[in-house]
């Protein structure tokens, strides 16, 4: 997913095939061939790590992902691991997974299916083996298959020895004894020298697909720095991981997967919520305001807050609030002080926020709700990914109540979608929300790093000329009202959730003002309609199938649309970032299209207001599974509605 | 930082600068236009341009306050003002931040903002009408309602134990707790100044008359006939003696419970507790005291605010790390650079 989606380059015009030649060189370490093994090439390979929830896969998984990023491949990975912060040892609850997807190809996705499989234990086994690519490699550690593990996954026999597991490479490896004989002479307790045995698979795994393993020594020697010998214990264990790869004859083959053709630039990986918090960062950087967050713990949102506590020094303050109300309340507060507020949570949290977000509707005040979507309803799916609450941003709160919505689209999208959102709320005047999901938060991607002064401008306008100064006299360009900070003298003035008169602010309750002022609102939309650039077309203009989408779907579309069309079928992606108001072209767009498919993890949200707002006869593909769709589900829909 | 230092030099103001030019729309006869007067009365007075102060409320009869206030003003949602103040005051410590709320606003719908501002120690002043009474709904029971009270809502009487609004705020360490009366002008112009003074947040509860729908509510408090034996002036460094003929103390009794005694007879006016502010038990302990009923500041003690705190973070911070680099913030942990 290199370079950040929907960068220009993949929701732009048909220029996805010469966006692919530009070739480009990766600055990264050549790995020798081991000797006396042969070395097979690949384009893409799709690898999940498994273990109980205290293995440290989760780890092993990001570590690898920047070894494979530092090797040049483009990547995508997904984090899925259970709601309970430690389910008991060795449980199919407890099963913590960690997927990546590396290339040299562009990745859209952390791929439908893994190719291969590093099982912990038997649970991991149990709960990821039906994934499995068939003829795929599964990695087992021999000593995590003990009875008492494989009775707790509920196996009768031990997988690994009864030919159960069909079609698959099975390599069983004594990872867990291999770590112990290694840190033998280091006097660690049995319990802490087993716990290392994440970076012997790690090391294996980095082997046998010619990863470089400097970063993760170098990674290591930062984060244990003051346990110096834990440094050398996951040193000894990684790279013993690795010359067991190299050595041993259970591995005949070598794998390698050659660096990806990426728009040059300097990158890093991020993930959605850290990119989403750098987006806010920047924004109001750029607005030249300090950032207030008030925010209250809630999964998948919680990392934006635990990432812009650290910004203390770019001026943002993080009020951890007693609850989810007095987060937004807080943030609006903040920004009837000059400041830019902004709010983060997950849809149960969200629904708590509506009274203040309607309110920050009345009072016109630039605010942004970031809803990290989850799985619902209630308390639902906490850790499982869900993009279910767009009626509720859209349509959630009593009376007609207008705002803006963005959705981001990938995890890197997520900076250019929240520093959009800043934008959209300051210059408009009002409340924002934007959604991602936990896929997005979650999931990670190299991030073409951009340049803080080629971001977009940002103006802000306090007022401070008291003369001819009404609190809701509006800009005739974009209907936003006047900012006055309080301590500006002369302009002293009253908001509040009352209805307001026209121009004057003050408290109306005249049936023809209210219906005025509702049209202002609704106007105000319209007015940010006119500020979307034109929708971007992934393949032709017109065609047999146009595949809409939004949020998080992005990259399992572009996949499979990019599937479908090689075969020559006429198929082409939109992807919304502005989902209210709706782009003013995309009536337009559907209409030269046979059919519109509307894929969406929820029960047809988008598919309900785009056939109520354009009564355009679009067809859904729904899947409410808490994971994201699989490339092979979009592509099957595609070729099954193109056949009628 | 008490908002009294971040006074500026500011041109001679008087009350009809603060008096906005909306018409005050409450009940003829209700006890908030008292309190009105006594907060226009007194702001002027304080050495702060009037453009550094804020009232902030939820919804509810005293709520409308910020309305008929000729400063900056927001008139939030049920329950939220202490919320919606704080997100203000931390990020804007320079503001005097007011909050103007009621039993019902700050007791029942928003008592968990209160009392985390108030733990918080966010320097908001924050003045709470107790009229034991729904009154912009009509007349329901609210949560500082006495048990049997007969309403709308509660037409065999009240099961609703009432909270005592002085001893939920001495329960969360508020750093400034204080009682005055609508009608009790001077007192509550002196609470004002002091709560403008002192250097955090503080809290008054001002018992105040609905003369709608619970007319008299405070009525043995405020009639003159009877208060000078139902109300105890808590006076910083004076002994706690009331009564029509100042016979009447409050001792501490061999059991450590306050007794009510009358002078003479063997008492002194030195066996008399002496009320001292800062001493946080007898604080509580007054809290409780329900006749005679006291009034003035119970306790009041010094810690560093909220948004003193944060912002010496943020300046650390700053001194630490310097300003905020964004370009160097995006690159920071591992990068690659692809050709």
């Amino acid at each position: 997913m290199g370079g950040g989606v929907p960068r220009e380059k993949s929701l732009g015009q048909p220029r996805m095939e010469e966006e692919r030649k530009g070739a480009m060189r990766v600055e990264t370490q050549a790995v020798a061939a081991a000797p006396g093994k042969r070395r097979e090439q690949r384009d893409s390979v799709v690898i999940r790590f498994a273990g109980d929830s205290g293995d440290g896969m989760q780890l092993t998984g990001m570590q690898f992902t920047t070894e494979s990023a530092l090797a040049g491949n483009d990547i995508g990975t997904l984090p899925d691991f259970p709601a309970e912060i430690r389910a008991p040892a060795g449980t199919l609850a407890g099963v913590s997974g960690f997927q990546l997807n590396f290339s040299s190809l562009e990745v859209y996705t952390p791929g439908d299916s893994p190719d291969v499989l590093v099982a912990m234990n038997p649970a991991a086994l149990k709960v990821n083996i039906g994934d499995l690519k068939p003829g795929g490699i599964l990695l087992a550690d021999r000593d995590g298959f003990d009875a008492g593990n494989l009775k707790k996954a509920g196996y009768a026999g031990n997988p690994l020895e009864d030919g159960s597991l069909g079609q698959v490479q099975v390599f069983v490896v004594d990872m867990t004894g291999m770590t112990l004989k290694v840190l033998e002479d280091l006097k660690l307790s049995n319990k802490v020298a087993s716990r290392c045995k994440n970076f012997f698979a790690l090391g294996v795994c980095s082997w046998l697909y010619s990863r470089p393993i400097e970063t993760t020594l170098k990674w290591i020697q930062d984060k244990f720095k003051k346990t110096p010998e834990l440094v050398e214990a996951n040193a000894r264990v990684l790279k013993a991981g690795y010359h067991f790869g190299e050595t041993t004859e259970m591995f005949a083959v070598q794998y390698e997967v050659k660096p990806a053709r990426i728009s040059p630039g300097t990158y890093r990986n991020v993930t959605g919520n850290t990119a989403l918090s750098l987006g806010l960062l920047a924004a109001a950087n750029k607005a030249g305001l300090p950032l207030f967050l008030g925010s209250y713990p809630i999964t998948p949102a919680s990392d934006i807050l635990h990432e812009l506590a650290q910004y203390k020094n770019f001026g943002v303050y993080t009020f951890q609030a007693e609850d989810e109300i007095a987060g937004v309340c807080s943030a609006l507060g903040a920004s009837f002080g000059g400041v830019i507020g902004v709010t983060t949570s997950s849809g149960p949290g969200i629904a708590l926020k509506q009274e203040a977000i309607n309110l920050a509707v009345m009072v016109e005040l630039p605010l942004v709700i970031c809803n990290i979507q989850r799985g619902g309803p209630s308390t639902g799916l906490p850790t499982k990914t869900e993009q279910a609450d767009l009626y509720q941003a859209v349509f959630g709160r009593n009376s007609d109540s207008p705002l803006p919505v963005l959705a981001a689209a990938t995890p890197t999208d997520c900076f250019t979608t929240a520093y959009e959102a800043v934008r959209i709320a300051i210059k408009y005047m009002t409340p924002v929300i934007l959604l991602s999901d936990g896929y997005l938060a979650n999931g990670a991607e190299p991030w073409s790093i951009p340049r803080f002064e080629e971001l977009p401008a940002i103006p802000v306008h306090f007022r401070t000329e008291a003369e001819g100064f009404f609190p809701y006299l509006r800009d005739p360009e974009t209907l936003a009202r006047p900012w006055v900070k309080p301590g500006t003298p002369g302009l002293e003035h009253r908001i509040g959730g009352i209805e307001k008169e026209d121009v004057t602010g003050n408290i109306s309750y005249s049936p023809a003002n209210h219906e005025l002022m509702t049209h202002a609102r609704a106007q105000k939309l319209a007015a940010v309609a006119q500020d979307i650039p034109p929708t971007s077309i992934r393949g032709d203009h017109a065609g047999d199938l146009l595949v809409v989408g939004w949020g998080s779907t992005y990259g399992s579309i572009a996949a499979a649309v990019d599937e479908v069309r090689a075969r020559g079928k006429r198929v082409s992606q939109i992807h919304l970032r502005y989902l209210n108001p709706l782009p003013p072209d995309l009536g337009g767009i559907l209409r030269r299209f046979k059919t519109v498919l509307v894929p969406e993890m929820n029960m047809g949200q988008l598919l309900t207001i785009l056939r109520a707002m354009y009564l355009v006869d679009a067809v859904g593909l729904n899947k409410i599974q808490g994971q994201p769709f699989k490339i092979s589900e979009i592509a099957g829909r595609i070729l099954r509605l193109l056949e009628g | 930082m008490s908002d009294a230092a971040v006074a500026t030099a500011a041109p001679k103001l008087t009350r009809k600068d603060f008096v906005s030019d909306q018409d005050v729309r409450w009940c003829p006869g209700c006890g908030d236009y008292s309190i009105l007067a006594q907060v226009q009365k007194v702001m002027p007075e304080l050495g702060l341009s009037r453009e550094k102060f804020v009232f902030i409320s939820g919804i509810g009869c005293s709520s409308r306050f910020p309305y008929y206030m000729n400063t900056y003003g927001f008139h939030s949602i049920h329950g939220r003002a202490a919320a919606v103040a704080s997100g203000l005051k931390i990020s804007r410590p320079d503001l005097s931040v007011w909050v103007v709320t009621g039993d019902g606003d700050g007791l029942s719908i928003g008592g968990n903002h209160l009392i985390h501002a108030l733990r918080r120690n966010v320097g908001l002043k924050i003045l709470l009408f107790n009229n034991r009474i729904y009154g912009l709904t009509k007349g329901q029971y609210s949560p500082t309602s006495e048990l049997g009270k007969v309403t709308k809502s509660t037409p065999a009487g009240s099961v609703d134990y009432p909270f005592n609004p002085i001893a939920v705020a001495m329960g969360v360490d508020a750093t400034f707790v204080a009682r005055g009366v609508d009608v009790e002008a001077k007192l509550l112009q002196d609470l004002l100044r002091r709560a403008y003074e002192h250097p955090g947040g503080t809290f008054i509860e001002i018992l105040q008359n609905c003369n709608i729908f619970n007319d008299g509510v405070w009525e043995t408090l405020t009639d003159k006939a009877t208060k000078a034996d139902t109300v105890l002036l808590l006076e910083h460094g004076k002994p706690l003696i009331f009564g029509k003929n100042r016979d009447k103390g409050i001792k501490l009794g061999s059991d450590s419970r306050l007794q009510v005694v009358t002078l003479g007879n063997g008492t002194q006016e030195g066996d008399i507790l002496v009320h001292d502010e800062t001493n946080r038990p007898l604080a509580y302990m007054l809290a409780h005291l329900e006749t005679p009923t006291p009034i003035g500041v119970f306790h009041a003690t010094i810690r560093p605010t909220y948004e003193e705190a944060m912002s010496k973070q943020l300046e650390a911070a700053r001194q630490k790390l310097g300003p905020g680099d964004v370009n160097a913030l995006f690159k920071r942990g591992e990068t690659w650079v692809v050709r």
